[in-house]
């Protein structure tokens, strides 16, 4: 932790952000506790004061700022210089030795956010931003619609910050998930239902109890927080941006940011103008945003989710249709894969590089394979891929897939038997393989 | 048919600061007059110029989506409950 975080209001406001502006027709509004246009119902956007940021903010400055995503406060909508920071962000960058091989690539970079704080996921960024925000705005109670990553990262910053927190998942989340936020002391509602019903429920409840739902009246700044990863891969590649990046697909909303972030890179001279490739990944089992792309389509229509990848299992994507538009403006492509390919993915990733990532990463790690075998990832492209969560919160989903451990006494030659038996099976598997 | 309709946040000022109103029609159609009557200007607000239900607008009658039914021609039964919600949320 970088800072500490009990002081509250600051004296003085920072804020370089200017109010929220409608996406789709334009009309501004205050920057206050509002998701959507009363007049069009688009969402609302954060404006800021790109000419104020351009002459204040410098590499220096960034480099000099603190080692977590708030080293990129000025690009946040907060006013506060004091900020919730659990040390989120800053994660490692890997460029990949044995994966890129094995795919046939030249540059390959893992984003680890299965190693972000505190939570083990990308999650904690915006949730850092957006209750830093519900404090500004005078919120006491938080709450948030979640598939559960989100429901993990919303109870234990609100437990840091002192907030009241009451969350809302699927009843049939994995047991990692539902245990890895009972532990903070939310009130946690299990709802019988896909993650689809239970956000038109917070939907509702959010319209009668004055709450800061994160991802609903304060979207505008929590989605800011996903941002910082777009920040992050240019300033670890050395202040430039990759040519093709690979993340997955839940609501189009990540994918949206990391964009966003990218171009405001740009626009403040940050980094060199170019186009980045922009390729995302759904499962099969719910893939609304695939199947719009692949049929040239520019709305979504909504599926009943029916996939292993439960994080990333919204059939009623929110910014479903702007992942399209970036996705074909950028000469990028938008695939799906099958629950066994996502095993799989897991599978290569931990098994290459050493990265224990959730059902979401083994469905990016899966689709960016595919899209390399279809030719559609040049060799030469210097490519990252976002790992956004960690394997250990989806144990269920590998389980009898990825053998057992071998049982033996404490006695040398029963260690020796099974070694010989063991290398025996590897062998055996080798054949099957190259027959 | 009496159906209980859920009205979001940025729609009750046309609704006097309601969350609930009660209206009436056998279809989602009907229920939009029947709606315009009671709170006149909101059918503005939820259907585009040429009268479809604007892109960022979910409907829901008892719980399910009317894309999964039969969209604006989704029939109503006494006491349904209707939900109206902005569908950009979540994630």
């Amino acid at each position: 932790m970088t800072q500490a975080t009990q002081a509250t209001t600051p004296t003085q406001s920072a804020a370089t952000f200017t109010g929220l502006k409608c996406k789709e027709c334009g009309a501004d509004y205050e920057a206050k506790a509002l998701h959507v246009c009363e007049f069009c119902f688009g969402p609302l956007e954060v404006a800021y004061d790109y000419s104020a940021l351009s002459r204040t903010v410098t590499r220096e400055t960034i480099q000099a700022g603190p080692n977590s995503i708030w080293r990129y406060r000025p690009f946040l909508p907060v006013q506060t210089n004091n900020p919730i920071d659990v040390g989120t962000g800053m994660t490692p960058l890997v460029q990949t030795n044995r994966l890129a091989r094995r795919l046939g690539l030249k540059r390959l970079y893992i984003k680890n956010d299965a190693v972000n704080m505190p939570t083990l996921s990308f999650k904690d960024r915006v949730v850092s931003v957006a209750l830093t925000r519900a404090r500004e705005l005078g919120f006491s109670t938080v709450s948030c619609a979640s598939t559960g990553n989100l429901a993990n990262s919303t109870a234990a910053i609100a437990a840091h910050a002192g907030l009241e927190c009451c969350v809302f998942i699927p009843a049939d989340l994995e047991a990692g998930k539902i245990l890895g936020t009972l532990i903070y002391g939310p009130t946690v509602m299990a709802v019988q239902g896909n993650y689809d019903q239970v956000n038109r429920l917070c939907s509702e409840v959010a319209n009668t109890h004055g709450w800061g739902f994160v991802n609903i009246n304060l979207r505008p700044y929590y989605s800011e927080g996903s941002k910082t990863l777009g920040y992050e891969v240019a300033e670890q590649l050395g202040w430039q941006l990759p040519d093709h990046i690979v993340a997955p697909l839940a609501s189009g909303s990540l994918f949206s940011k990391i964009h966003k972030g990218f171009q405001e890179f740009i626009k403040v001279g940050l980094v060199e103008d170019k186009t980045v490739r922009f390729s995302g990944a759904q499962a099969e089992g719910c893939s609304p945003i695939a199947q719009a792309f692949r049929e040239g389509r520019d709305f979504i229509t909504p599926v009943k989710p029916n996939t292993i990848a439960k994080s990333i299992a919204i059939g009623n994507p929110a910014d479903g249709i702007y992942a399209v538009d970036i996705a074909r403006k950028t000469n990028g492509n938008i695939e799906s894969v099958t629950d066994a390919e996502i095993i799989e993915g897991m599978k290569l990733l931990a098994e290459t590089e050493g990265i224990f990532t959730e059902t979401a990463g083994g469905t990016t790690i899966a689709v960016l394979k595919k899209l390399v075998e279809a030719g559609k990832i040049d060799p030469e492209e210097t490519t990252v891929a976002y790992i956004t969560g960690n394997g250990l919160k989806t144990q269920e989903a590998v389980q009898g897939y990825i053998g057992e451990p071998l049982t033996i006494e404490p006695k040398l030659d029963s260690f020796e038997r099974a070694l010989e038996r063991a290398q025996t099976l590897d062998r055996l598997e080798w054949q099957q393989v190259l027959v | 048919m009496a159906v209980k309709v859920l009205i979001p946040t940025p729609l009750q000022k046309f609704t006097r600061d309601q969350a609930t109103v009660e209206c009436n029609g056998g279809t989602i159609n009907e229920l939009l007059d029947s709606l315009e009557q009671s709170c006149p200007g909101i059918k503005a607000r939820l259907c585009d110029d040429s009268g479809e239900l604007r892109r960022f607008i979910n409907f829901y009658v008892n719980s399910e989506d009317i894309r999964f039914l039969e969209g604006k021609n989704t029939a109503l039964q006494e006491g349904d409950e209707v939900s109206i919600v902005p569908a950009v949320a979540g994630g």
